[in-house]
Formats: structure tokens, sequence, C-alpha cells
């Protein structure tokens, strides 16, 4: 009884079925900075929460202390633009996924985009500027 | 009923919806994505109260001090321990799409990566915990 839904031959092809190559990058990113994050962000919560007493010995003075370390300045750096697009890219799957209508779905993603784009921006500023001396 | 696979799949999903039904690794992929969203969510917060070095040492201070505070330390290990399923489960993901015989060993690899949260877990919320411990009970 159940019959094969086939195209009839020379029938038009079906537009959009091709998007370009997008999809595909974007699923590699995911896996390429997942790696990268895995050390930076386990890194940074090791350091952070569970060595030598973890979150009681921070405050500006610690800031200061890591930050005048380019090396650490570059892994933060590193650590904030690879985590915000990384996730900023699963959370506009979440939004494809879920979202029922198109202008939710487009705001949601407006919405996500702008985040992002604040994020990163402030803080990359915060980084580059950062100013030990800044009640001198 | 070959006629209805067909039709879904050529039917109406929109923007590259990617929903899927399976057992244990439905779960994995759902705590895949609660965890993702969690972290993403608490990264905004994260990178505007770390902004505040800018604005002065106190005010830095300040916010600061919200994470010394017992109840915000426990949510902290539930971060830490969120982000750790999402790093080893990302892992396990990338040996299924990369190792040749990932897909065969699915399900062993994520007991593999929960036996593996544990061990961490375990010393490492001792170590996030212990200071706050003994500040509430007793000296400084």
């Amino acid at each position: 009884m159940s019959e094969l839904i086939l195209d009839k031959p020379r029938s038009p092809r079906r537009p959009a079925a091709r998007r370009g190559n997008g999809e595909l990058y974007s699923w590699l990113f995911m896996r390429i900075s997942g790696v990268a994050l895995v050390v930076l962000v386990l890194g940074h919560l090791f350091i952070m929460n569970v060595l030598d007493g973890g979150v009681h010995r921070i405050n500006f003075g610690f800031v200061a202390g890591r930050w005048a370390s380019p090396f650490w300045q570059f892994w933060d750096l590193a650590m904030l633009w690879l985590a915000q697009i990384h996730g900023g890219n699963g959370l506009r799957t979440v939004i494809n996924d879920y979202a029922r209508k198109d202008a939710t779905r487009f705001w949601l993603k407006v919405l996500l985009y702008a985040s992002m784009v604040l994020i990163i921006s402030l803080g990359t500023y915060v980084i580059f500027t950062f100013d030990p001396n800044i009640t001198d | 009923m070959a006629g209805t696979t067909a039709t879904e799949r050529s039917g109406t999903s929109r923007g590259g919806g990617t929903l899927y039904r399976g057992d244990l690794g439905m779960w994995s992929w759902v705590a895949h994505r609660i965890t993702g969203v969690l972290t993403f969510f608490f990264l905004f917060a994260h990178v505007l109260d770390t902004a505040l070095v800018r604005v002065s040492p106190d005010a830095y201070d300040k916010v600061i001090e919200t994470y010394k505070n017992p109840i915000v330390n426990l949510f902290e290990v539930g971060l830490v321990g969120a982000v750790l399923y999402h790093a080893l489960n990302g892992i396990r993901v990338m040996l299924v799409d990369f190792w040749a015989k990932g897909p065969k060993y699915q399900r062993q690899m994520l007991w593999a990566i929960l036996a593996v949260w544990v061990l961490v877990m375990i010393p490492g919320t001792y170590f996030m915990l212990v200071r706050t411990v003994s500040d509430m009970f007793g000296g400084h």
C-alpha cells in the first residue's frame, strides 16, 4: 500500500535546497572553538574558583596582577571572543529549533546578535584599556 | 510508510531545525543544550561585572563580594559542574563525529564522561567550598 513519492521526470528542481556552506562552517567552527574553549575555560575556572582559596582571593589587585601579563590578556581575549561566538552560534541553533513564528525568530536573533556585539566590544575594550592606577 | 518519511524530509522544515528523538543520546543532547544556554547567560552577566574594573577598584570589589556569598558560592559549584559536563560531552560529540568507532561506543563514552565528571567534581566541590564553610563556622 505504501507508495514512493518521486518527482515526475523533467519536473523543475525544488529551489532553495542548497543555501551555501554556511551551516557546514558553523558546524566545523563549533568543534574547533570547542577544543580551544575546553582548555581556556576549564583553565580559567580552575584558577579562579578552585586553586589557592578560589574566588575568595579575587579583587581589583588580583585582576591587575594578571592583566599585567600579555599572556593572560591574550588568554582572556581569546576566551571572550571564542565563547561569545561559540555560545551565540549555539543559541542561534536553539532559536531556529524552538521559535515558531518567523517574526519571533527574527527578533530573538536581533536580540542575540546585539548582545554578542555588546559583550564582545565591551570585553575587548576593557582588556585593552585596563588601567591598574585608575584611582591615581 | 516510506511515503511519510519522504514527505517529512521534503516538507516544511524552517530555519534549519534539528529536533530529533532518541534515548540516552537524546538526554545527553538535552543536557548539552541546557548547560550551554545557562553558561551563555552567565557569561553575559560576568563580562558586565568584570567591566567594572574600568569604573573603579571599589565598584569591582563590591560586586565581586557577591561571588563570595555562601549561596552564590553554591551556584558557582553548579556553574562549574554545568561547564564541565558541556566540555566533556563536547569531546564525546567530537569523538562520535571524527573517530571511526565513535558512533559504536557513544553510549560507553557517555558513562565514561559521567564518571570523569564525578571524579573531578568531588575534589573540585571541596576546594570551592572549603574556605566559605570555614569562614561560616569559626575562624577567619
